[in-house]
């Protein structure tokens, strides 16, 4: 059995080099990147770091993607909760034309929505602000959310609401008291992968901000198309990118598959 | 699920369409309307028809554009479907290692698209990346800011590099779910690895399979981040996918007309396999209730 693990092993291994060879890059001085290749920093520095920590224009960006990424979010996963448990439950008109109507939402190319997007929220005021990019990224978002939580919720056996409302539970109370308890892991799932997507998306963020709320994503790009030398700092910036998603992979590595195939694996 | 007929329910739908219309369906019409229009500058928009389609489907440049996202889609599942089914079918079933296995290859999924870039764009470089450097000093010629060649074997390492392990992730999870009893009952008959593979294995993850390539197939065709930020669309357009070239036309040339007549045939390419992924995905629930419940 133990050739079992060389397949996988040699796999990892080769997924690792990339993101070793960024990290390698991250602590070197840019000196040292543009005279010699080596495997490890020969002066290992953590000025690159200290750049994004003091440099206003680097640390806001990273506010600046927290705040609507955390919008985004919140606001994803409490609509979507209530139209899950409507799509799971009951069949209403026109249920499954909305229901691929999302899914096509979620499929949709954001190259296409770019120019309009912009329109819109300059003419409602709203561009250059945080709230804007949590609107834009509802755009495939709340999709997402509706699909993830309603395979979850497909597995909760009716029966639970059947009794709870023969018990006296009013709607409300007994959606948010016995309800999501049930499916909690659903909502972390799909509050993880709200949280993935609009961390990740790139085009509408850049398209939708200038200055106030700039996020990390288009702070990175510009700097390469600015200078293109800096590329310490970059590879230092990316590690950061990195870290969340490596922190909270452990907890839902178990539901990865199921929250990419949109809660139907 | 039986699941009851309740028109009520429309209001726990409600703050889903209504947020729906705001970020799709308005700025969906407002391309629909550049589109049939056109204009002379300031504000002033007159009925064009469909001008703007007969331009761009007999356009050279949305052709190449076109054969090109073909030929990247096509290309990365004839990789990654592959190479994600042999990983996952030489992952043990269970034991310790499995979790941290899962978290390591989840790893890349979870970058966000433009650091993907990033990493790959170092990486490649001949001046600093191992990539480059290796490939060179193996003495062949390699660099994706100049040769149209090396910029597409770099764009589709970089695809297979970001998600082979979603396949992965998505065949392993179809194979866990054969019992045990299957593989006893295939032991005891002598069937060989691949017997084993053919008749049982591929059957139970056909369909997480077929999830896994119209997933993949979908989001590769909308690519836009990665490609943008490592090669820009270039050498010259060598790399100018779907999404790169509109946002070129749109963003870059502000050319409404144009760019709203190439979303819209766009959007329909999108609209057409969405139903198919639709079916597929829908297709499940009467397997279930045909075979369990």
């Amino acid at each position: 059995m133990k050739g079992r693990w060389l397949i996988p092993t040699i796999y990892i291994i080769l997924l690792m080099i990339p993101i070793y060879w960024l990290v390698n890059m991250s602590f070197k001085t840019n000196q040292e990147i543009l005279s010699v290749l080596s495997p490890i920093p020969l002066n290992p520095t953590l000025d690159n770091y200290l750049v994004i920590f003091t440099d206003a224009s680097w640390y806001s960006g990273y506010i600046n993607s927290t705040i609507y990424v955390v919008m985004n979010m919140i606001i994803s996963v409490s609509v979507a909760l209530p139209a899950a448990y409507a799509f799971s439950r009951y069949r209403f008109l026109g249920d499954k034309h909305l229901f691929f109507w999302l899914l096509t939402n979620r499929m949709a190319p954001p190259a296409v929505f770019a120019l309009p997007f912009f329109q819109l929220y300059s003419s409602v005021g709203l561009f250059d602000t945080h709230i804007a990019v949590a609107l834009a990224h509802c755009l495939f978002n709340v999709p997402l959310a509706v699909w993830i939580l309603e395979g979850f919720m497909s597995g909760v056996p009716k029966e639970i609401d059947e009794t709870a409302y023969i018990d006296g539970y009013s709607f409300p109370k007994f959606f948010v008291k016995i309800f999501m308890p049930q499916i909690a892991s659903g909502i972390g799932v799909a509050a993880f992968f709200c949280f993935m997507f609009s961390w990740v998306e790139l085009l509408l963020a850049r398209t939708l901000t200038s200055v106030n709320a700039k996020p990390i994503a288009a702070t990175m790009t510009r700097t390469v198309s600015a200078s293109g030398l800096d590329w310490g700092v970059l590879a230092a910036a990316g590690v950061l990118t990195i870290i969340p998603g490596a922190l909270v992979i452990y907890f839902v590595r178990n539901y990865i598959a199921k929250g990419f195939a949109l809660g139907r694996v | 699920m039986e699941r009851k007929v309740n028109q009520k329910a429309w209001f726990l739908v409600l703050p889903v369409v209504l947020i729906v219309c705001f970020s799709a369906l308005i700025p969906l019409m407002t391309v629909v309307n550049y589109a049939f229009q056109d204009t002379f500058g300031g504000n002033e928009f007159f009925w064009a028809g469909l001008v703007w389609f007969e331009d761009i489907l007999n356009s050279s440049r949305f052709h190449d554009a076109l054969w090109r996202q073909f030929l990247f889609s096509g290309l990365i599942l004839l990789i990654e479907i592959p190479l994600g089914v042999v990983v996952a079918l030489s992952m043990p079933r269970r034991g310790l290692g499995v979790p941290i296995c899962l978290v390591l290859m989840a790893l890349p999924l979870l970058i966000p698209w433009n650091v993907v870039g990033t990493i790959w764009q170092i990486f490649g470089r001949v001046d600093i990346g191992l990539l480059g450097w290796a490939v060179n000093s193996l003495g062949i010629s390699y660099n994706y800011t100049t040769d149209p060649l090396s910029a597409w074997v770099t764009v589709v390492l970089m695809d297979v590099w970001h998600w082979t392990s979603l396949v992965v992730l998505l065949a392993y999870a179809g194979l866990r779910s054969i019992p045990e009893a299957y593989y006893q009952a295939a032991r005891i008959d002598g069937a060989s690895r691949w017997a084993v593979f053919r008749h049982i294995q591929l059957p139970k993850i056909r369909r997480v399979l077929v999830i896994a390539i119209l997933l993949r197939f979908m989001d590769s065709f909308m690519i836009y981040t990665e490609p943008f930020v490592v090669t820009g669309g270039g050498p010259g357009s060598a790399t100018s996918f779907l999404s790169v070239d509109l946002v070129k036309i749109a963003i870059g040339q502000f050319d409404l007309g144009r760019a709203a007549a190439m979303s819209i045939i766009y959007f329909l390419i999108i609209l057409a396999l969405s139903w198919v992924f639709y079916t597929v995905m829908t297709a499940k629930r009467r397997d279930d209730m045909e075979v369990g419940q």
